[in-house]
């Protein structure tokens, strides 16, 4: 899960990262009523979104090229940076091209020139299978183009943590002094404290910043918890933001199903993981264009099925449904057949749907599904059902496309 | 002959009376697996599916004489239970529970380094040498014993391999199911090695997906070794949205890294077979061999 800037500083704070002053708003008020309150000369305004590279964002339909990280004069300034961000979507290189609509900004004291940016993180290195300590004498923007072997990657031990050999090596690769050293060691515990005790993925700083006055400072703050582990920290578990999930996601998370809208026309329902990312492999290589990525876990209840085929149908954008499932083990073919004549039963489905099933109780699921009408096509394996999907999907596009148009057309006349 | 589990594993399910460890247990009594025993703290003394129950491990394992494990227990309690294991000394454990927490697993991945065990899993569907052993929630009827060993980071996408090369007569010598979880037991690489020294498996199909580096570290290892037998490789997700999960906990790309074309890229460049769709798996293998 990931979490706000906003909220990370604030965990930052209470564990002793040194973070500037700053507050968070979610209208342009009340964000230069928090300048007002910081007794700063400068300010920094910045969209709270949920992915990176904020400063090089665009704002839709904004008057101003500038992103979502911006420096104001005054507290008008501020009043005015808030307007312009807050209730707008913000496309960053990040976000994939429907961005993210900014609901809050986060109002900070302006940091001034800065002698260095370093680049520090903790997270688990999947190749070692272990906590590790990454660290880079140059942080900010600059940091994905740093050579390799600049970078300094530390694997940690739990419950060890940072050896004094360890944190001599973290010093020397970010060339800090004897006071930063010290700041750096507090800031490393912290780290590995909350990273260990609240089951974090990622801790990233970027950047540790240096300032003329030679202060180590966290400028930036994300964190991501394990979602696996959230059922053991409810503290964290309130930090979760819905907003920030696409239409339908919050639905699907409701009823356990693993549920990602993406931008085209061909539903698709799938049982696993893997086969649904192989299903969206299947339709795009032929030309086609998934409209969700939808993995419903093996289940035996019909009721959670039935929410998963009204979810994928109930999105306007969908010509076609691709229906993918490999009965095995819990998962029955007949189990999607129930779901789908109940769906069918609430209300007729009229679009086309491709059924390819395979695997436990397949025959016997295909013959209850007999009488579903002309919307139901059936296919024999993965490479018939993405063919059919893909065509399917064109023809109704191109049926609709026509029906508008003899419509226009038809009230010209 | 096969991979790891064949007619002679003795196995134990930890968690045998849950819902998901009854249904598994009958399925693999049925295939013929040899079922020995079960754990469960609390019910030990009691028969369960006309198996002896157990309070620990420790004591299962020297009951019993078993040599592997599966486990289906609650994921809060899995990682305890991988670690009891580990501590009987039992040779092989499956983890079939998904969305354990990562530092739990960290933990476990430890304690393996020192120990005798070999772990498959978590979030794994398990392993099956069709005919012999089934452990963990593959559908025995769709295998066919024969001569590709299936290595995958996922379960329906194995089933898919399963049934391509069945539909081109090759048949499967034993499937592994390494674990859709970022920090989990055995490797593709370790499991390669192992089929590329078992006299029936005459290729092997390798079915990565997005994130993390396991098919970069089976490509190094095809690398340095030179295996003779030929290998198929598809990599799920390769229009998978970037930073976004996809519904295993490890299939993320993420720091711009684990993307699928990368991956099939340096697969490819050591001289495995690539299939550039998930329709092509079989015949690509079929291809591969006949050469």
């Amino acid at each position: 899960m990931h979490i706000h800037e906003y909220q990370a500083k604030q965990i930052f704070k209470s564990i002793g990262i040194p973070v500037l002053a700053g507050g968070v708003a979610s209208s342009a008020d009340d964000a230069a009523e928090v300048a007002r309150k910081l007794d700063a000369g400068r300010w920094v305004v910045k969209a709270q979104i949920h992915a990176g590279g904020r400063f090089l964002g665009k704002f839709e339909n904004a008057r101003t090229d500038q992103g979502g990280v911006r420096v104001a004069k005054s507290v008008d300034e501020v009043r005015e940076a808030a307007q312009e961000m807050l209730h707008r979507v913000l496309v960053t290189p990040q976000t994939g091209p429907t961005g993210r609509v900014v609901h809050r900004v986060y109002v900070e004291q302006y940091a001034g020139d800065l002698q260095r940016e370093l680049y520090l993180a903790m997270l688990i290195d999947r190749q070692t299978s272990r906590l590790a300590i990454i660290a880079s004498a140059a942080g900010g923007e600059k940091v994905e183009s740093v050579s390799p072997d600049l970078i300094l990657k530390l694997p940690l031990d739990i419950p060890q943590g940072i050896s004094q050999d360890g944190l001599a090596r973290i010093v020397d690769q970010l060339s800090l002094d004897g006071e930063q050293a010290g700041v750096l060691d507090r800031i490393l515990r912290a780290m590995f404290d909350f990273f260990t005790s609240k089951d974090a993925s990622l801790i990233e700083i970027n950047p540790l910043a240096v300032d003329v006055g030679q202060n180590v400072v966290a400028l930036d703050a994300t964190i991501t918890l394990d979602d696996n582990a959230l059922f053991r920290h409810a503290d964290m578990e309130k930090l979760r933001d819905p907003s920030e999930l696409q239409v339908g996601e919050l639905e699907a998370a409701q009823h356990g199903l693993n549920y990602i809208k993406l931008d085209g026309n061909i539903g698709c329902l799938t049982s696993g993981a893997g086969l649904s990312l192989a299903t969206l492999d299947a339709i795009k290589l032929i030309g086609g264009e998934p409209a969700n990525f939808l993995d419903v876990p093996p289940v035996a209840e019909v009721e959670r099925v039935r929410q998963a085929f009204k979810l994928v149908l109930s999105d306007p954008g969908v010509d076609s449904v691709l229906v993918n499932v490999f009965g095995g083990g819990i998962m029955r073919c007949d189990t999607i057949a129930d779901a789908l004549i109940m769906v069918n039963r609430d209300s007729r489905v009229e679009t086309p749907l491709v059924v390819r099933l395979a695997g436990t109780n397949a025959n016997f699921a295909k013959r209850r599904l007999q009488d579903m009408g002309p919307a139901l096509t059936f296919a024999d394996n993965l490479a018939d059902a993405a063919d059919k999907a893909v065509r399917s999907a064109r023809k109704r596009e191109t049926a609709v496309r026509r029906k508008w148009w003899e419509r226009v057309m038809g009230s010209q006349r | 002959m096969a991979v790891l589990v064949d007619k002679n594993t003795r196995v134990i399910c930890q968690g045998i009376t849950g819902k998901q460890g009854t249904f598994f247990t009958e399925q693999a009594l049925s295939g013929g697996t040899q079922m020995v025993g079960g754990v469960r703290p609390g019910k030990g003394g009691k028969k369960h599916l006309g198996l002896p129950v157990f309070d620990s491990m420790d004591e299962a394992v020297s009951r019993t004489g078993a040599d592997a494990s599966v486990i289906f227990v609650p994921r809060a309690q899995a990682a305890t239970a991988i670690h009891e294991a580990i501590d009987a000394g039992i040779g092989l454990i499956v983890c079939v529970t998904e969305r354990i927490p990562v530092l739990d697993m960290v933990g476990v991945k430890r304690a393996l380094e020192n120990s005798s065990s070999r772990l498959i899993g978590p979030n794994s569907p398990g392993i099956i040498t069709p005919g012999e052993c089934c452990i963990g929630i593959m559908p025995q009827e769709i295998f066919q014993r024969g001569k590709i060993g299936i290595l995958s980071r996922t379960g329906t996408l194995t089933y898919e391999a399963v049934a391509q090369t069945t539909a081109h007569d090759l048949g499967q010598s034993t499937c592994i199911g390494v674990g859709a979880d970022p920090v989990h037991g055995l490797s593709f690489a370790d499991c390669l090695e192992l089929f590329m020294r078992d006299p029936e498996t005459e290729g092997v199909v390798l079915i990565g997906e997005i994130g993390g580096s396991e098919e970069e570290d089976a490509a190094d290892y095809v690398r340095t070794s030179k295996p003779a037998k030929p290998i198929v490789a598809y990599v799920a997700g390769r229009f998978a949205p970037p930073g976004r999960r996809m519904g295993h906990a490890g299939a993320i790309v993420q720091h711009g890294t684990g993307a699928a074309d990368e991956k099939l890229e340096v697969l490819a460049s050591c001289g495995i077979h690539i299939a550039d769709s998930p329709i092509n798996i079989g015949s690509t293998m079929a291809k591969a061999l006949s050469r």
